[in-house]
């Protein structure tokens, strides 16, 4: 019984979870977002800080269970100073893994502390909490290249 | 115990899904009863017997099965008509679920009509309410240019009804509430709230969803101002089907609103130009029916009748105070509502420090004991408390102390499992 907890409830998770990495909102950012779980409250805001293509800085505040916060603590280890391209990558991979079922071998080398959340993918009432900060970063980032693109074509037709 | 339902093991044994296991052998401690009851033996076979036998769409049919279904879909209208105590069984009409009689009433209120709804009009409900008893109002207040106003709660989750002459005034035209809170699990003043509501005309509906499983409704023994002009619930929570609500409204009232969805058999004679109605209960109900869901919900109510609901709510009450007891054992727990069991329903939500509801519901899952995790649809009451979700027990009439021992000693191993101390 305490070994199907232990599969999902990792050291690595509840280590994130008592000792969240980067939270806290910053500046500078250019996209800031407010997503939440409809079926059990909990929510997340998040801020993107995209430049020259790189993810210069994710920054957060967020509510809820300690899936979706450890989830979010090591999303930001993992995409904090990676191109945007490479971190959407991982993002994708991540997505895969929870999407999986359980039945996804996930990749160290690219997901890190995220293999921790393999255990997740089995309980499906839980996937979405693992997939809230993630989900928040993905709407960030892309809003945070539209107004990049928007102000340089702006700078292009001056 | 006192007050438990005699030969408590003996009712259990009705209920066929209570003797499962989990996968790992454990049995199977449900205390969602506040989400949905479980089913006994009877409501089951009254179904299935239906679907075997009887099946037919009803009042159209000219045949021997349709008659029947005919009979045994109003029959099941009988059953829930004596079992609120309505004066008449055109009264109660069946509808989707408790929230679909809601907005029946929000709907039609916008309309055109003796009742309607305007600007410079109040809407008074309440902080604690289910998400379906404010949502649809604040969709008629918005449509119509009315005032959407609520009562607050207090710490103790009890209404402050010193706001009683600030909100129901002249201009009141209706005032809704829950019977029962879903997430606080107080009981709310029915008769007084509605006796004040009408000095002013204003007209009452309640949200009896909580209540029905758990109190005994007597609409023909309450004095005619006290008594609302409105009750809802669902059937999923009297120990019958889902896809059935029932609302009760009284007669002179439902006569008074416009039609909600229009279709087949609410109607009397249509022409391409324009249709007249049929009278009640068929006005408000377009279509096909749920037929068989009326069967079931007549067995259900027949099945709570005949344990007798003042026995069910001594029940409900003796597990509740003896779940008050055994929760306030548990470090760092602290119950969202009163206290004192004779307040209150069965629903228990509270907090656990240091660890999420959801992780919670995780860890007692996988000791067998279900119960709910997140807001209850009832954010704005959450969001009193400062929090965004609770942890919620709900026991129903088939809830034991052992249960509730379950509870409390995995609630114990959530804390450990967690490292909270």
């Amino acid at each position: 019984m305490s070994a199907e907890l232990d599969s999902l409830y990792q050291e690595i998770i509840l280590d994130h979870y008592k000792n969240p990495h980067h939270k806290g909102l910053r500046d500078p950012f250019e996209a800031e977002v407010h997503h939440v779980n409809p079926t059990c409250g909990d929510e997340v805001t998040l801020r993107v800080h995209v430049a020259d293509g790189v993810v210069a800085d994710v920054s957060y505040d967020a509510v809820g269970c300690s899936i979706s916060q450890a989830s979010t603590s090591v999303m930001t280890d993992l995409v904090i100073g990676k191109p945007v391209e490479e971190a959407m990558s991982i993002h994708e991979e991540f997505l895969t893994l929870m999407q999986g079922k359980g039945n996804v071998e996930p990749d160290e080398e690219v997901l890190e502390d995220g293999i921790a959340f393999s255990g997740v993918a089995k309980f499906p009432a839980r996937v979405k909490c693992a997939l809230l900060g993630w989900m928040a970063w993905k709407d960030a980032t892309g809003q945070s290249l539209d107004s990049q693109s928007i102000s340089s074509q702006g700078g292009t037709d001056d | 115990m006192e007050g438990l339902l005699p030969d408590l093991e003996v009712v259990r044994k009705d209920f066929p899904i209570l003797s499962r296991t989990t996968p790992d052998g454990r049995p199977l401690v449900y205390l969602d009863s506040a989400n949905t009851s479980q089913k006994p033996q009877v409501v089951i076979d009254a179904m299935v017997d239906h679907l075997e036998r009887h099946n037919a769409n009803v009042a159209r049919a000219m045949h021997l099965l349709g008659a029947e279904a005919t009979e045994a879909f109003e029959g099941g209208r009988d059953k829930v008509a004596s079992f609120i105590g309505a004066s008449e069984r055109d009264e109660v009409i069946f509808t989707k679920n408790a929230s679909e009689a809601l907005n029946l009433v929000a709907n039609t209120l916008a309309l055109p009509g003796p009742r309607q709804v305007g600007p410079g009009d109040v809407v008074v409900t309440t902080e604690m309410e289910h998400h379906s008893n404010i949502v649809p109002w604040q969709m008629l207040t918005q449509r119509t240019g009315a005032d959407l106003r609520w009562f607050t709660f207090d710490d103790q989750g009890l209404l402050d009804l010193s706001q009683v002459d600030e909100l129901i005034t002249e201009r009141t035209k209706v005032v809704t509430f829950t019977w029962v809170s879903n997430m606080l699990g107080t009981i709310n003043p029915v008769a007084e709230l509605t006796r004040r509501a009408h000095e002013v005309g204003a007209i009452v509906v309640v949200d009896a969803s909580q209540a029905a499983p758990q109190l005994p409704i007597d609409l023909a023994a309450m004095a005619p101002e006290e008594r609302p002009d409105v009750v809802v619930f669902t059937g999923h929570k009297v120990v019958g089907p889902t896809g059935i609500g029932v609302l009760w409204g009284r007669r002179e009232l439902l006569e008074e609103l416009p039609p909600f969805l229009g279709g087949g058999e609410m109607i009397e004679t249509v022409t391409m130009e324009r249709s007249t109605y049929a009278g009640l209960p068929h006005k408000f109900e377009a279509g096909t029916p749920p037929i068989v869901e009326s069967v079931g919900l007549g067995a259900a109510v027949d099945y709570l009748a005949a344990l007798d609901m003042e026995a069910v709510h001594r029940h409900e009450q003796a597990i509740t105070a003896y779940a008050l007891d055994g929760l306030s054992g548990v470090p760092g727990l602290k119950v969202l509502g009163p206290l004192d069991a004779r307040l209150r329903g069965g629903a228990i939500s509270f907090e656990l420090d240091g660890v999420h509801p959801h992780d919670v519901a995780q860890v007692l899952d996988v000791r067998g004991v279900a119960v709910r995790a997140g807001h209850h649809c009832a954010r704005p009451a959450h969001a009193k408390f400062g929090v965004q979700s609770s942890t919620r027990m709900s026991s129903y009439l088939y809830t034991t102390p052992a249960e509730i021992d379950a509870l409390v000693e995995a609630l114990h191993y959530t804390r450990s499992y967690f490292k909270v101390d």
